[in-house]
């Protein structure tokens, strides 16, 4: 039998992936008849697409992790951003910047508690009560601890300063945190009560823009989110006495 | 514009089988990818042309994110896993595909990235080559070739069951 046009390989792949035309279908089974060795290629690739199809699909009914939920749209925006009024207002800080329109189409993150509190209190409780190696890079080095800080972190980190509040900077670490980076600063009282402001790296839930307090045990945590970057003050302090550090810390973040 | 952000979301599980099978089944990666896109997606779906494939749009925005940020920092360790479905095998024919298939996937994961990238739009998505050629950006040409490479590659796996030969242990 002659064809009009040679059978070549890209037919056969086109022939299996079903991007034929009919008639040219028709002549590559033809020809697929007389050459096995042909035939046999053809079957493979089918072998492949429906080995594929079955490794990879089961996945298209399982349920979505809860990160990639793509939330409807918010009713309580106003609320929102009445809040963060009211916050700016407080803390006497102008130039807040909310894209609304980000803030509307962002899609639902991660779990606050999961990824930022919890870690934020636990390492807490682990560094501040070592008596030697409290902190990675100390505070005398704090230019060198910041810039390596942002650097591992992406994104620009600040160090507050506290001295005002009675706390010195005692110094900082890297931390990893599920599968990002967080960076941990430490302060610490003449009456040696210590104090760490947890920076995590993640897609957060703009909703969460306002301030908001957390309690564990006698650990208080003071926290926020501020771009890809969400803060979580913790101490065993007030709520009272951690506000007023957040108050003296936000502007600082944000200049 | 509620319509499209549904459109979206009956994308996603699509979206997440691509980036599994892209990046080899790290699931955290690949659940990370499928987030950027979707943010991307979300915060651009004004750029996104009424009447033009939806699913074409999110794939491309897929892709460049990919080769952005995933191939830039894919310097470190890799994982692949592989599927679980080892356990109670039965019947010998289901063992055997079974083993078919772990050798698919192993063979998936030895492709190079633009290779899974193809096999997978093609074979999973079913896209035809001039709407891959568009979403990778490349000619459709090149689609054609790497696709013939790719299968060239998973077709010696299968051959190789054909005939089978004795494993040394270690």
């Amino acid at each position: 039998m002659s064809y009009q046009t040679p059978v070549s390989d890209a037919d056969l792949h086109a022939y299996v992936d079903g991007q034929l035309a009919a008639d040219r279908c028709r002549q590559v089974e033809d020809y697929l008849r007389e050459h096995p060795e042909a035939a046999d290629k053809v079957a493979k690739y089918q072998q492949i697409n429906a080995g594929l199809d079955e490794l990879y699909s089961p996945m298209l009914d399982e349920p979505l992790p809860p990160q990639l939920h793509v939330k409807a749209r918010h009713s309580a925006r106003l609320l929102r951003v009445a809040t963060v009024a009211a916050w700016m207002m407080l803390g006497g800080v102008i130039g807040w910047q909310l894209n609304s329109s980000e803030v509307e189409m962002r899609v639902a993150e991660q779990p606050m508690q999961k990824h930022l509190i919890q870690p934020a209190t636990f390492a807490h409780s682990v560094y501040t009560s070592e008596v030697r190696h409290p902190v990675e890079v100390s505070g005398t080095e704090e230019q060198h601890l910041v810039s390596w800080l942002s650097k591992r972190l992406h994104t620009t980190i600040k160090a507050p300063n506290l001295s005002t509040q009675g706390y010195a900077l005692m110094g900082g670490r890297l931390l990893p945190s599920t599968n990002r980076m967080a960076a941990q600063f430490m302060y610490e009282r003449p009456d040696g009560l210590r104090v760490t402001l947890y920076i995590r790296q993640g897609k957060w839930d703009s909703d969460a823009t306002a301030f908001r307090f957390a309690k564990q045990d006698s650990t208080g945590v003071f926290y926020w989110i501020d771009g890809p970057l969400a803060y979580a003050l913790v101490a065993e302090l007030s709520r009272n006495e951690l506000l007023a550090l957040s108050e003296a810390i936000y502007p600082q973040l944000i200049k | 514009m509620i319509n499209q952000r549904e459109r979206i979301i009956e994308h996603i599980p699509r979206l997440r089988r691509y980036a599994h099978a892209l990046l080899k089944n790290d699931t955290l990666a690949a659940d990370d990818l499928v987030q950027d896109c979707l943010e991307r997606a979300l915060s651009r779906l004004h750029y996104w042309r009424l009447g033009s494939d939806m699913r074409a749009w999110l794939f491309t925005i897929m892709h460049n994110i990919y080769v952005n940020q995933v191939q830039r920092r894919s310097n470190g360790p890799q994982f692949v896993e592989l599927p679980a479905n080892d356990a109670g095998i039965v019947d010998s024919a289901q063992a055997e595909r079974n083993v078919e298939l772990r050798d698919l996937h192993r063979g998936m994961a030895a492709l190079s990235p633009d290779q899974r990238e193809i096999i997978i739009l093609v074979s999973l998505e079913g896209l035809r080559y001039q709407e891959v050629a568009t979403i990778l950006g490349i000619p459709e040409g090149t689609v054609m070739s790497r696709l013939s490479r790719a299968r060239k590659q998973l077709r010696a796996l299968l051959n190789r069951d054909n005939s089978p030969t004795l494993r040394r242990v270690k």
